[in-house]
């Protein structure tokens, strides 16, 4: 079981001697352009099999949501906002984050201001990871460079990891039984196989716009902390990171991200926290009965 | 771009990180929109007006770059008298024919210089009627070259105030392209345009320039060539050419499409934009070299003789001698125009019996895919050289005309050939971007099964057909016999890609050097003594060096990246870099400087390969009558025109008008509110049963179809969609044809999110998904409220690919560009209703009822000259008794 609480390095948590330094992605969305290559890069390398040929109809996304056959996903969001905020310095109030059906607010006429936010999602690789606390058969384990990667060979489908993912990543596959690993829990490795050879993983090589970069955590936290006080300069004051504190109830994400708006509004829970942060309390929770039924004289 | 070239965008998107303005011109909102930072929908179709209004713009506030104008280009030129502007004569400029929908240009001609030879637009030497270049589509030889205009004395006025001088006639033509005429128009608020404006006249300059990006949006027109001139005009009033960070580029619709007009697959160009010589004018090879290098012309152009041998000598060795005038005789000549959409009108009267469809799915990708599969049933064979099995090879048994009726398997007697296609991964060559860069590309794996390289089939073809002429004493056989048609091949039968670039680069054949390979075009001889393939392209394998094969990164050399892959010509990244001088030679600024004149070492230097004649001083003025590059003076920056300048006006070379005017698309809602004329005068229309048009406003029945619709491509998918709906990978990213509407117009006509849309024209019914969408925008265009229907066009009909859905080309008619034979296929009008379209015959009867209803006949929309009570107008054409049956 890896820690449950506070900062930690979570490949010598698990019991690595000398790991190499923690991998992991820093998705910069405001320079994302929505092409997608994150997700056939990613389908090409693994072998993940196609998801479903359906039309959704939100927005460009049809891709829908994270699951055991999509391990990258590249949100769009359509909002009446203004433009190019990026780079232009004077500041808007932005308001909440809007829900509204298109053509519910602005005079079609006059509709000019309007913005299309895009993000790439993707397995956050917790510090405190509780797909990996709650799989009971170890298929679910830490790798020296601290991600989260589950071993096919050794999963035998328990689905245990599924709910206790607070970020609804984990999923198993379904599909005939000429699939590919079906029934089997499934998510991004960080193309475990990729970095130990000292390679890219393959959406990070695929993005065009370096909005997905590959890196080492230390160092990505730093650049993501410099993109947001440029942004936060340039009158860009709705920038924020998400997944990136050490303290958050994951204990900070191997995999985070810049956002333009609030996590909600991108399919992102806003505080997620592990499932497993509770477990002591829990379990003395169920004990507690128990040993007063214990107690009870014969 | 982001959309449809994302890999490419990157330096978009690293241009802004470093402070890039970036502004997105399109009717649609896309990927590129929501990064830049400004989005300005537009009117399909009605760009000239926008590009227009900024010309205008740039005169009024006097925001041009004055030096740069006067020095480098045509702005102090003074015109003939008799030359007439559209605004004189409703619409068209002088010299117009009502008849043959053709101009007589010499009236645009400068004051003085009279026409030598003929060049596009002249027809003094060859007496090549308007009609005959319009038909060879005479517009593209100028991809590599400026046209002709022989070397008498131009008369200039440098104060640029004489009122026929070109600065003036510009400011006349251009005084209606107010920002109120372009929100009319355009229907872009003037608030927004003026922004526009600002960024623009505000990034050009001595420090700072801008460049223009465009695509098929603009080339895909009846006029597409007048757009491309509007930025051209913008870029050299601003200053923006020939220095870095300038310029007009085109993202070309696939990789290497820049190759195939370069080496063409065109029917009217050989390699290097040389001419395809015509039956009539062109009998020997002096007949065809005195039309297109005129020894009397200034310029580069000068040496197409060289250029032309060399080619000859590639294509027939040992066979091509000065006595049988090099093999030219071994050249098919054009009898007419043979461009793809007159081949398959042919086709339908069985005129051509075999098809070779080469990574291309007509069936889908071409406008009016009714047409393009019912002509190929017409066929005796046809040949489909795909990754997959593209609809264009099983529209026979599963295309749309199956269902409706038109068409019975069992009735096609198209014997069809199909291919398997080796991927770009899977063999060796060239891609040719769209900066004229060569880059080598290995091969990484075999081709599976049975699947080759284009390379290696036509490599094949070419033995076997030899095979079997083989001993033929028949004269009509020595061209394929006697061409040069040995390569080395690899133990799978693969010919050396190496060997072909060698080829195309050129060789010396005679003397101390023979065996050796060209260093430069400059090396080749008009005796027979060089050879190559495409003169542009010599140079790509100078010093035994394949130079498109090199990768040195950017970051271990200087920011022009001169040893990454290699450029035409002469390895120069930026064409006419002369002007990003001053006429002195020195840079125009420190931040901006490029190449210029060393004065002690007596020649021009700089970042990239100087664009110019190495040691000529700027202060060089040619003698009188001085012809080819010695005609050109020291401060003449556009060496391949006849006069060194950039033309804001285009005296010659242009079928259509020396100057941009906006006319209406073939099909448009909206009366042109410049004049009479609706549209381009010149396009070339075919009045045929099977390609009615819409009526556009003005007519009767034009409310019948009051939308305006778009095509595109979607980042997921590519073009037609032969490499990407077979791909899982892909196809679950875009599955499902759809259109993109905004909410008014869906509220109008009562379309449903995620329901159905059936989407009709005169030529057929097609139904998609509906999609609405904020990102699509009503216009204002005067007091017209003006809906635009978006479509992806990457699905067809047909049973092999992993998704399917009507084909959005299917929509359009064949009306064509004059210059360059292109389809106008990014705009038309179009209805739109709820519900799915009807099945099988009820289809036809649906679209019959709406031809009815509109009162379509052959001639609707098709009146070249309109407004003109002279020209007979649309009532007496409709009671021409071949009006017929509209069916």
């Amino acid at each position: 079981m890896s820690s449950l609480l506070g900062p930690k390095d979570p490949a010598t948590g698990a019991g690595w001697g000398n790991p190499p330094p923690r991998k992991g992605f820093f998705t910069d969305t405001s320079v994302c352009i929505g092409c997608k290559a994150c997700e056939v890069a990613c389908k090409e390398w693994n072998g993940v099999p196609e998801d479903g040929l359906t039309f959704l109809g939100s927005s460009y996304d049809n891709t829908g949501a994270l699951g055991a056959s999509t391990w990258r996903h590249v949100a769009f969001i359509e909002q009446p906002l203004p433009l190019g905020r990026q780079d232009d310095t004077s500041a808007v109030d932005l308001g909440m984050p809007s829900f509204d059906l298109p053509g519910a607010t602005a005079d079609p006429l006059v509709r000019t201001d309007f913005r299309w936010l895009m993000s790439s999602d993707v397995c956050k690789h917790c510090t405190h990871a509780a797909c990996l606390d709650v799989c009971p058969t170890g298929s679910l384990f830490r790798t020296e460079f601290g991600t989260v990667v589950v071993q096919d060979d050794i999963c035998n489908g328990c689905g245990y990891c599924v709910p206790a993912c607070p970020f609804g990543v984990i999923d198993r596959r379904i599909g005939d039984k000429n699939t590919k690993n079906v029934g089997i829990a499934q998510k991004c490795t960080l193309c475990y196989d990729r970095i130990g050879d000292g390679q890219t993983p393959a959406c990070a090589q695929a993005c065009p716009t370096e909005s997905i970069q590959f890196g080492d955590v230390d160092e990505l936290r730093q650049r993501a902390a410099a993109r947001l006080a440029t942004l936060h300069e340039n009158g860009v004051p709705e920038a924020r990171l998400y997944g990136e504190n050490p303290n958050d109830g994951v204990g900070g994400s191997g995999a985070f991200f810049l956002l333009l708006d609030e996590p909600e509004v991108y399919g992102l829970p806003p505080d997620p926290v592990v499932t497993t942060a509770h477990i002591r309390e829990m379990w003395h929770m169920a004990g507690a009965p128990r040993r007063r039924c214990w107690s009870v004289p014969r | 771009m982001a959309e449809c070239h994302p890999v490419g965008f990157q330096w978009v998107m690293a241009a802004k990180k470093r402070g890039a303005t970036v502004i997105h011109v399109d009717p649609r909102f896309t990927r590129t929109s929501a990064v830049s930072d400004m989005h300005v929908p537009l009117r399909a179709g009605s760009d000239i007006a926008f590009l227009g209004g900024i010309v205008n713009y740039i005169l009024t506030t006097e925001t041009y770059f004055r030096d740069y104008v006067l020095a480098y280009t045509n702005a102090s030129v003074i015109l003939r008298e008799d030359f007439r502007d559209v605004d004189d004569l409703d619409g068209v400029f002088s010299g117009y024919d009502p008849e043959t929908g053709t101009y007589d240009t010499k009236t645009w001609h400068y004051e003085g210089a009279e026409p030598d030879s003929a060049a596009p637009g002249e027809e003094t030497r060859t007496n090549e009627s308007a009609h005959s270049q319009k038909e060879r589509g005479a517009g593209h030889e100028l991809g590599g070259h400026g046209a002709n205009m022989g070397v008498g004395e131009i008369r200039r006025d440098p104060t640029l105030q004489h009122p026929r001088c070109v600065f003036q006639v510009l400011k006349r033509h251009y005084a209606r392209y107010t920002p109120e005429m372009v929100q009319q128009v355009c229907g872009v608020p003037p608030e927004q345009f003026r922004q526009v404006c600002e960024a623009v006249t505000n990034n050009s300059g001595r420090e700072r320039t801008t460049a223009w990006v465009y695509s098929v949006g603009w080339t895909h027109h009846t006029v597409g060539v007048q757009y491309i001139r509007g930025s051209a005009i913008i870029q050299l009033l601003l200053g923006n050419m020939g220095r870095p960070g300038g310029g007009i580029m085109a993202l070309r619709g696939h990789a290497s499409i820049q190759g195939s007009t370069d080496i063409p697959t065109l029917f009217n160009l050989l390699p290097g934009y040389l001419p395809m010589p015509t039956v009539d004018a062109h009998e020997t090879l002096e007949d065809y070299l005195a039309t297109i290098s005129s020894p009397n012309q200034k310029g580069f152009w000068t040496a197409a003789d060289a250029y032309t041998t060399s080619l000859l000598k590639a294509y027939w060795g040992d066979a091509a001698t000065e006595e049988n005038d090099f093999a030219f005789d071994y050249l098919p000549k054009l009898t007419g125009d043979h461009g793809t959409y007159q081949t398959v009108m042919d086709m339908l009267e069985d005129k051509v019996e075999g098809y070779f469809v080469i990574g291309q799915n007509p069936a889908i990708g071409s406008a009016h895919g009714k047409m393009q599969r019912l002509a190929m049933a017409h066929l005796k064979w046809l040949v489909v050289r795909d990754l997959n099995l593209i609809e264009s090879a099983t529209f026979w048994k599963d295309g749309p005309e199956i269902e409706t009726g038109e068409l019975k398997t069992g009735n096609i007697g198209t014997e069809v050939f199909f291919f398997p296609a080796a991927s770009h991964v899977e063999k060796e060559g060239t891609f040719t971007q769209t900066h004229r860069m060569l880059q080598w590309r290995h091969k990484a794996v075999e081709p599976p099964g049975d699947c080759q390289s284009d390379l290696q089939f036509f490599y094949t073809l070419g033995r076997k057909i030899r095979e079997r002429l083989a001993g033929s004493t028949l004269q009509r056989d020595r061209p394929v016999l006697d061409l040069t048609w040995s390569y080395p091949v690899d133990e799978h039968g693969e010919p050396s890609g190496d060997a072909v670039l060698r080829e195309i680069n050129g060789y010396h054949l005679t003397g101390d050097k023979a065996g050796q390979l060209l260093k430069s075009f400059t090396e080749m001889k008009a005796d027979g003594s060089t050879s190559g393939g495409c003169w542009i392209y010599t140079g790509v394998y100078a010093d035994g060096v394949n130079q498109a094969d090199r990768r040195k990164p950017g970051k271990d050399q200087n920011w022009v990246a001169a040893e990454w892959g290699w450029a035409w010509p002469a390895n120069r990244r930026t064409l006419y870099n002369r002007a990003s001088a001053d006429p002195e030679g020195r840079p125009w600024s420190e931040r901006k400087a490029y190449v210029w004149w060393d004065a002690e070492a007596g020649k021009w230097t700089g970042h990239d390969v100087p664009d110019f004649v190495a040691d000529k001083d700027p202060s060089y003025r040619p003698p009188p009558g001085a012809s080819g590059p010695e005609g050109l003076a020291g401060d003449d920056p556009f060496i391949m025109q006849a006069d060194g300048k950039g033309w804001l006006y285009a005296p010659t070379g242009l079928l259509d008008g020396p100057l941009p005017a906006h006319y209406e698309p073939q099909e448009s809602p909206v009366l042109n509110p410049l004049y009479a004329q609706q549209s381009n005068p010149t396009r070339q229309v075919f009045r045929r049963k099977d390609n009615l048009q819409n009526p556009s406003a003005g007519e009767m029945g034009s409310d019948v179809f009051p939308y305006v619709f778009t095509t595109y491509r979607l980042a997921e998918h590519h073009t037609a969609g032969g490499m990407s709906r077979w791909v899982p990978y892909l196809s679950e990213l875009q599955p499902e044809f759809f259109c993109e509407i905004s909410p008014e117009l869906a509220a109008e006509r009562k379309l449903e999110h995620l329901g159905w849309a059936t989407i009709v024209t005169a030529r057929t019914a097609i139904e998609a998904r509906v999609l609405v969408t904020d990102r699509v925008v009503p216009l204002r265009a005067g007091h017209k409220i003006i809906h635009q229907i978006g479509l992806p066009y990457h699905w067809g009909v047909g049973g092999n690919a992993l998704v399917s859905g009507d084909a959005a080309n299917d929509l359009f008619g064949v009306t064509l560009d004059s210059n360059v034979h292109i389809q106008e296929s990014k705009v038309a009008s179009c209805d739109i209703q709820p519900g799915r379209r009807p099945r099988g015959p009820a289809l036809l009867t649906y679209v019959q009822e709406y031809r009815r209803r509109a009162g379509i006949t052959i001639f609707t929309g098709n009146e070249l000259r309109t407004g003109d009570p002279g020209s007979g107008g649309a009532a007496a054409l409709m009671n021409d008794a071949s009006m017929g049956d509209p069916a």
